[in-house]
């Protein structure tokens, strides 16, 4: 076993246990800890990648942004009830129906014959290239969304 | 490294997402699920774009803007989230059919 698999090994039992977590705590709180807990190791499987940008992007976004604005939002409302939160009815059909979708997903994975590869650098001169000449419409369009996005979320917040 | 690890992995980690949307009832826990279903799809993404060039950044681009929209999403379902909770003072989504007849 290589060193790469060990480490790759320990980050994805980090993400899988964050993920855990997230989808067993009664308490909201806790589970936006376990929420953060399961980003910031996805960035360290960005690393592994050698996607060293994207995890960047992925601790400033996900870590930095989403779990304070998270914490914000759950602070805003009523704390009483934070830490008996019960699951719907359908939870054992749920078990059985995500439990089946792993079976499905995982199948084609196993027959497939893709081997490793050796990883190449990617320097952010490229990415930054690439973003800026083949994918401009879409990075335009994104940025739009975002508007949007922006806009719908305080007409929505707004009171009335 | 095997692409297969990074297979399984994201794999995993989808199910537990779909399985989090299907069983929760607090509206913000449901969000944080997709946020897990969107980050398993951004690990498959970037992991195998590898193997259609070595850098694999058209993985990373994609995976980028996986988590611009991912962000638009959130604010916005907050918002409606924080209305949902003064109208009926609790976030249980079993609750929230006012929009149905």
């Amino acid at each position: 076993m290589s060193g790469e698999v060990i480490v790759f090994t320990i980050i994805s039992a980090m993400v899988l246990f964050g993920a855990l977590g997230v989808v067993s705590t009664k308490n909201v709180g806790h589970a936006t800890l376990y929420l953060l807990i399961t980003l910031g190791s996805v960035a360290g499987i960005f690393i592994l990648l050698l996607a060293e940008f994207l995890a960047l992007v992925q601790i400033l976004i996900y870590g930095g942004a989403i779990t304070i604005v998270l914490l914000f939002a759950l602070m805003l409302t009523r704390v009483d009830e934070f830490s008996s939160i019960k699951d719907a009815v359908q939870r054992p059909v749920a078990i059985v129906v995500s439990v089946l979708l792993l079976g499905v997903i995982i199948t084609p994975f196993l027959q497939e014959t893709l081997g490793g590869q050796s990883l190449t650098e990617s320097n952010l001169r490229t990415l930054g290239h690439e973003l800026f000449t083949k994918w401009l419409i879409p990075f335009e369009v994104a940025s739009l969304v975002l508007l949007v996005a922006l806009i719908g979320a305080i007409v929505v917040g707004r009171d009335d | 490294m095997e692409l297969i690890y990074f297979e399984l992995l994201s794999a995993v980690l989808f199910s537990i997402g779909v399985y989090g949307v299907l069983a929760r009832r607090h509206a913000v826990l449901v969000l944080m699920s997709i946020e897990l279903i969107l980050n398993a799809v951004t690990i498959n993404a970037v992991a195998y774009a590898t193997h259609i060039d070595a850098s694999g950044i058209t993985g990373q681009i994609i995976a980028i803007f996986v988590i611009t929209i991912a962000a638009a999403e959130f604010g916005l379902a907050l918002a409606i989230i924080l209305r949902l909770y003064s109208q009926q003072s609790n976030a249980n989504l079993d609750e929230a059919n006012r929009m149905k007849w």
